[in-house]
C-alpha cells in the first residue's frame, strides 16, 4: 500500500517537471527566441544607465538613443542618409557582384579565360581594398563614384572566388550525362552548370554582403558628405554620443536585414536541396 | 504460357552495331586490343568479364563517351547514332523535379506539350507517374534508377547501353529492374548492350553473351533459352556455371603459371 502510494506521489513530481521542461523547450526553439539575448543586452544597458554607473556623455541610455532616432527621423536627416547609404550599397553590389559573377563563370567554364585572368585576379585579391581609399580619393574625389568603386571592388572578390569554385565543383558525371543525352549548350549551362554552382554562389553573396557594409561605412566615415558613416562622424564632432551609438545600431540591423534577404533567396532558389527540404518537413 | 519472339526480325526499331579493330589506351596501359564486335539490330547483348577487363571501356567507346585510340564503330549505315546510356549511378539532376529529369532524355526535342506527354508516358512505363512533381532526393535508390531508365527510354532510342546500372541496388530491387528492362526491350525493340559483372543477370536477360578478357573477346555464347527465364531454372543455372567456370578457370590457370 505505502509502496504504491509512494510511487504515485513520486511519479506526479517528474511528470509535471517534464511538462514544464517541454514547455520551456518549445519557447526556446521558437524563432522569437533569437531575440532573447539582444533584448537582455538592451535591458541591462538601460539598467546601467539608470543606475548612472557610466557617464551619460560616453554611453547614452537606450531611451536616449531611441529619442535620437525619433528626432533625426522627424527632421528627415536619418531617412535621407539611410537612403543614400542603401543606394550606394545596392549599386556597388550590383556592379561588383555582376562583374565577379561573370568572371567566375567565364573562368570556370573556359580554360583559356582562366589562364588569362585568374592569376591576375588572385594577385589583386590580396590587396586590402580599403588600402585603395587614398588613391580613390585622388582619382575620383569624394563623390558617388568613389563609394561605388570601393564597394564594387569589395564585393567582387568573394562573388568571383565562390562562383568560380561553384562552377568547377559541378558534378562532372552530370555534365557527361547531359552531353551524351544531346542537351544543347545553353541548356547545359542553364540546367546543369548554373544550378550546380548556385549553393556556392550564395555563400559568396552572403560573404559579399558583409564586405559591402564594411566598405561603405569606412568610405563614408573617411570621405563623404552624406550617408550613415558621415552622419556618425558629424555627430562625433558635436559630441552627440546618442547619434553615434544609433548609427552603430543601425549597421547591426542593416547587416541582419541583408543576411535575412540572402537566406530567403537561398530558401527559394535551393528548395531542391535536401538541407532545405528537411527544414520544411519539420515545420509542417 | 506466353511465347515471345526474340529474333532480330521482330525488332525493326533497333540498330545494328559493328565495331572493327577497336583500340583504347590510357597512357601506357592498353585496355582494348583490336577488338571486333558485331551486334545485329534488336539483339540483347551482355558483356561480362572480370573487373578491369575493358568491358566498360568498350561500352563507353560505342556510346561515344570516350575517344577511341584506334578502330571504328558504325551503326547500321551510319557513322553515329543517338545512343542512350544508363550509368551505374542514376545521375539525376538534383535541382530538377522527376518529370523534368525525364525530359532531359528528349535532348533537343525537349519542351512543349508533346514533350511533356512523352515524358509522362515514359514515367508511367516505369510505374512512377505519381512522383512526377517530386524532387529526386525524396526517392529511394531503386526509384531513382527507374527515373534514369525512363529518361533513357523517352526518346525511343534505337540503341541503349547499360553500364552496370543495377550494380548498386539490393537483390529484390535488382530483380524488379531486370523485369522492367526486359519488358521495355520486348516492347520497344531497341538494341541493348548490357555491361555487367553479374553472370546470372546476363544469363537471365541476354540473347547472347560475350566474355572479355585482356582487352579482347575470348568467348561468344548464344543464349537460346525461352523467355521469361526463371532464376534457378536448370538450363539457366547450368549456363551460369559454365561461364563462371570459364572466368574462374582462367584466373586459376594464370595463377598456376
Amino acid at each position: 500500500m505505502t509502496n504504491s502510494q509512494g510511487a504515485l506521489i513520486a511519479s506526479a513530481g517528474p511528470a509535471a517537471d517534464v511538462a514544464r521542461r517541454i514547455r520551456w523547450r518549445a519557447i526556446l526553439e521558437s524563432r522569437a527566441a533569437a531575440w532573447i539575448v539582444p533584448l537582455a543586452i538592451v535591458l541591462s544597458w538601460q539598467l546601467v544607465c539608470v543606475m548612472e554607473l557610466t557617464p551619460s556623455t560616453l554611453l547614452p541610455s537606450p531611451a536616449a538613443v531611441i529619442d535620437a532616432a525619433r528626432r533625426l527621423t522627424l527632421n528627415g536627416e536619418l531617412p535621407r542618409n539611410l537612403g543614400v547609404s542603401f543606394l550606394r550599397a545596392i549599386g556597388g553590389l550590383a556592379i561588383g557582384g555582376t562583374i565577379g559573377f561573370l568572371f567566375g563563370l567565364a573562368n570556370g567554364v573556359s580554360k583559356i579565360s582562366e589562364i588569362l585572368a585568374d592569376s591576375t585576379l588572385q594577385m589583386a585579391r590580396n590587396i586590402p581594398h580599403l588600402a585603395l581609399i587614398p588613391l580613390v580619393i585622388l582619382w575620383l574625389g569624394i563623390d558617388e563614384e568613389a563609394k561605388l568603386f570601393l564597394v564594387s571592388i569589395g564585393v567582387f572578390f568573394p562573388i568571383y572566388v565562390n562562383t568560380l569554385h561553384g562552377v568547377r565543383s559541378v558534378d562532372p558525371q552530370l555534365v557527361e550525362m547531359a552531353r551524351s543525352y544531346g542537351m544543347p549548350r545553353r541548356d547545359l549551362f542553364r540546367r546543369v552548370v548554373l544550378p550546380g554552382a548556385l549553393p556556392s554562389i550564395f555563400v559568396g553573396l552572403r560573404y559579399a554582403l558583409g564586405v559591402m557594409w564594411l566598405t561603405l561605412i569606412v568610405a563614408e566615415t573617411i570621405a563623404a558628405q552624406s550617408g550613415l558613416g558621415y552622419m556618425a562622424m558629424q555627430a562625433r564632432e558635436f559630441m552627440q554620443v546618442d547619434v553615434v551609438v544609433l548609427s552603430i545600431l543601425i549597421y547591426a540591423l542593416l547587416g541582419k536585414f541583408a543576411d535575412s534577404v540572402a537566406r530567403a533567396l537561398e530558401r527559394i532558389c535551393l528548395s531542391w536541396h535536401p538541407a532545405f527540404q528537411s527544414q520544411k518537413g519539420e515545420a509542417q | 504460357m506466353i511465347i515471345v519472339e526474340t529474333s532480330a526480325a521482330a525488332h525493326p526499331r533497333g540498330v545494328s552495331v559493328r565495331a572493327r579493330n577497336l583500340d583504347k589506351s590510357f597512357g601506357a596501359k592498353r585496355v582494348l586490343r583490336g577488338l571486333d564486335l558485331d551486334v545485329p539490330a534488336g539483339q540483347f547483348l551482355a558483356i561480362v568479364g572480370r573487373s578491369g577487363c575493358g568491358k566498360s571501356t568498350l561500352l563507353r567507346l560505342i556510346a561515344g563517351l570516350d575517344e577511341m585510340s584506334g578502330g571504328a564503330v558504325t551503326f547500321g549505315e551510319h557513322a553515329s547514332a543517338a545512343v542512350r546510356v544508363m550509368f551505374q549511378e542514376p545521375r539525376l539532376l538534383p535541382w530538377a523535379r522527376v518529370l523534368a529529369n525525364v525530359d532531359v532524355g528528349l535532348g533537343e526535342r525537349r519542351g512543349g506539350a508533346e514533350g511533356r506527354a512523352q515524358a509522362l508516358d515514359a514515367l508511367r512505363s516505369v510505374g512512377l507517374e505519381d512522383r512526377a512533381k517530386d524532387w529526386p532526393s525524396t526517392l529511394s535508390g531503386g526509384q531513382r534508377q527507374r527515373v534514369a531508365f525512363a529518361r533513357a527510354l523517352v526518346s525511343r532510342p534505337r540503341l541503349l547501353a547499360f553500364d552496370e546500372p543495377l550494380g548498386a541496388l539490393d537483390a529484390l530491387t535488382r530483380i524488379e529492374m531486370q523485369r522492367l528492362l526486359e519488358s521495355a526491350w520486348l516492347r520497344d525493340g531497341f538494341t541493348a548492350l548490357l555491361v555487367t559483372h553479374d553472370v546470372a543477370e546476363a544469363v537471365t536477360l541476354a540473347d547472347r553473351i560475350v566474355i572479355i578478357e585482356n582487352g579482347a573477346i575470348s568467348r561468344d555464347i548464344a543464349v537460346d533459352l525461352p523467355r521469361p527465364r526463371r532464376r534457378g531454372a536448370v538450363e539457366v543455372a547450368e549456363l551460369e556455371e559454365q561461364i563462371l567456370d570459364h572466368l574462374l578457370g582462367d584466373a586459376a590457370g594464370r595463377a598456376a603459371e
